[in-house]
């Protein structure tokens, strides 16, 4: 595990095990998504929209 | 001699968005089976309709978007492109839209809560009347339960008619209601993958919506031939696939409420001893085309 510095806040992860669309949760209770492994990149993760489900 | 062991091209892909526990067993089930396959994150996807070699390659793909918009149209360019969708977008379109859900369940005769629609207040005013209190409003479009009211006078529905009216969209606009089922708290779900019934839960609450995703618990339901043949039923209802079928307990049998296509399944592997993730797997590798 790592500490990475997000613009979002900071996560403890491996960033060797990440995975797209993987979700995180900041320190502070920020959910971020991996939206970019090489260079790693973070958006905040959306929140519910209408259209999702099963 | 020497001999190069080179990785099967994968002949299956994975296509998501929001990586959720289902998608990571379904990832983890590729490995254990040993199938080889792609992982397509949906947002990173550009598809040029002039060069299809990057989609054409696979024979399968699983659609696994929580958005259901983004996943019909991957369904549909992934299915122009030769491969078998899990699911297809004829599919989706159904499973996607509760009155198209139930006009394939009428037209097959799979017994269904009575419900009704209409398009004008005062017509789904008359529709309540007829139907008697409480009645279930539901938009067509919709996941989890949600904006779902179980309205029990003329006053409530009159209320939320008037929301839909100014706030909504014009989907809001076509007013589907169903008879309140009185169910015994709880309703089940039967996971069906091709032409069996896998597994099923019952998922209880003390709310009268029982959906998990809503804090209904899930327990294992054992199958029966009743709850085999009318999921069977709503599964080739609305065109097959991997499909999860909801239905509720009543007074005149099984009556099948809703189907989704992009099944969850996270509180149902240890619950039922089923390993849904695995059979979806295998059925999708049923589907490769022989050399």
């Amino acid at each position: 595990m790592q500490t990475i510095d997000t613009p979002f806040g900071v996560v403890e992860a491996d960033p060797t095990a990440l995975e797209l669309g993987e979700i995180l949760v900041t320190e502070d209770g920020v959910e971020i998504e991996v939206v970019g492994l090489d260079p790693l990149k973070f958006e905040e993760a959306p929140q519910e929209d209408e259209d999702w489900g099963e | 001699m020497s001999t190069t062991l080179t990785k099967p091209t994968p002949r299956i892909a994975v296509v998501y968005d929001r990586l959720r526990p289902e998608e990571r067993m379904l990832f983890e089930s590729f490995e254990q089976e040993g199938v080889a396959f792609d992982q397509l994150y949906a947002p990173h996807i550009a598809v040029d309709f002039s060069n299809g070699e990057p989609w054409s390659k696979y024979d399968v793909v699983i659609e696994r978007c929580v958005s259901q918009t983004r996943g019909l149209e991957l369904s549909r360019i992934f299915e122009a492109f030769g491969a078998t969708v899990i699911n297809r977008p004829s599919v989706i379109e159904v499973c996607g839209d509760k009155l198209a859900t139930n006009a394939a369940l009428a037209r097959d005769n799979v017994p269904t809560p009575r419900t009704g629609v209409a398009f004008e207040v005062d017509a789904v005013l008359k529709l309540c009347e007829d139907f008697g209190y409480p009645i279930v409003m539901k938009p067509v479009v919709g996941s989890w339960g949600r904006m779902v009211s179980k309205l029990s006078d003329r006053d409530a529905v009159e209320a939320v008619l008037e929301h839909k009216e100014v706030l909504g969209g014009p989907q809001h606009k076509v007013f589907y209601i169903q008879e309140f089922v009185k169910k015994p708290g709880r309703d089940i779900r039967a996971f069906v993958v091709g032409d069996e019934v896998i597994a099923a839960i019952y998922r209880t609450s003390e709310h009268w919506i029982t959906n998990t995703a809503r804090g209904g618990v899930a327990t294992n339901c054992p199958l029966y031939d009743e709850l085999v043949n009318v999921s069977l039923g709503a599964a080739k209802a609305v065109g097959g696939g991997v499909v999860a079928v909801d239905l509720v307990e009543s007074e005149r049998g099984l009556l099948v409420v809703e189907v989704n296509h992009t099944m969850e399944f996270r509180n149902s592997v240890t619950t039922t001893g089923v390993d849904i993730p695995a059979r979806v797997v295998r059925y999708a590798a049923s589907l490769i085309v022989p050399n």
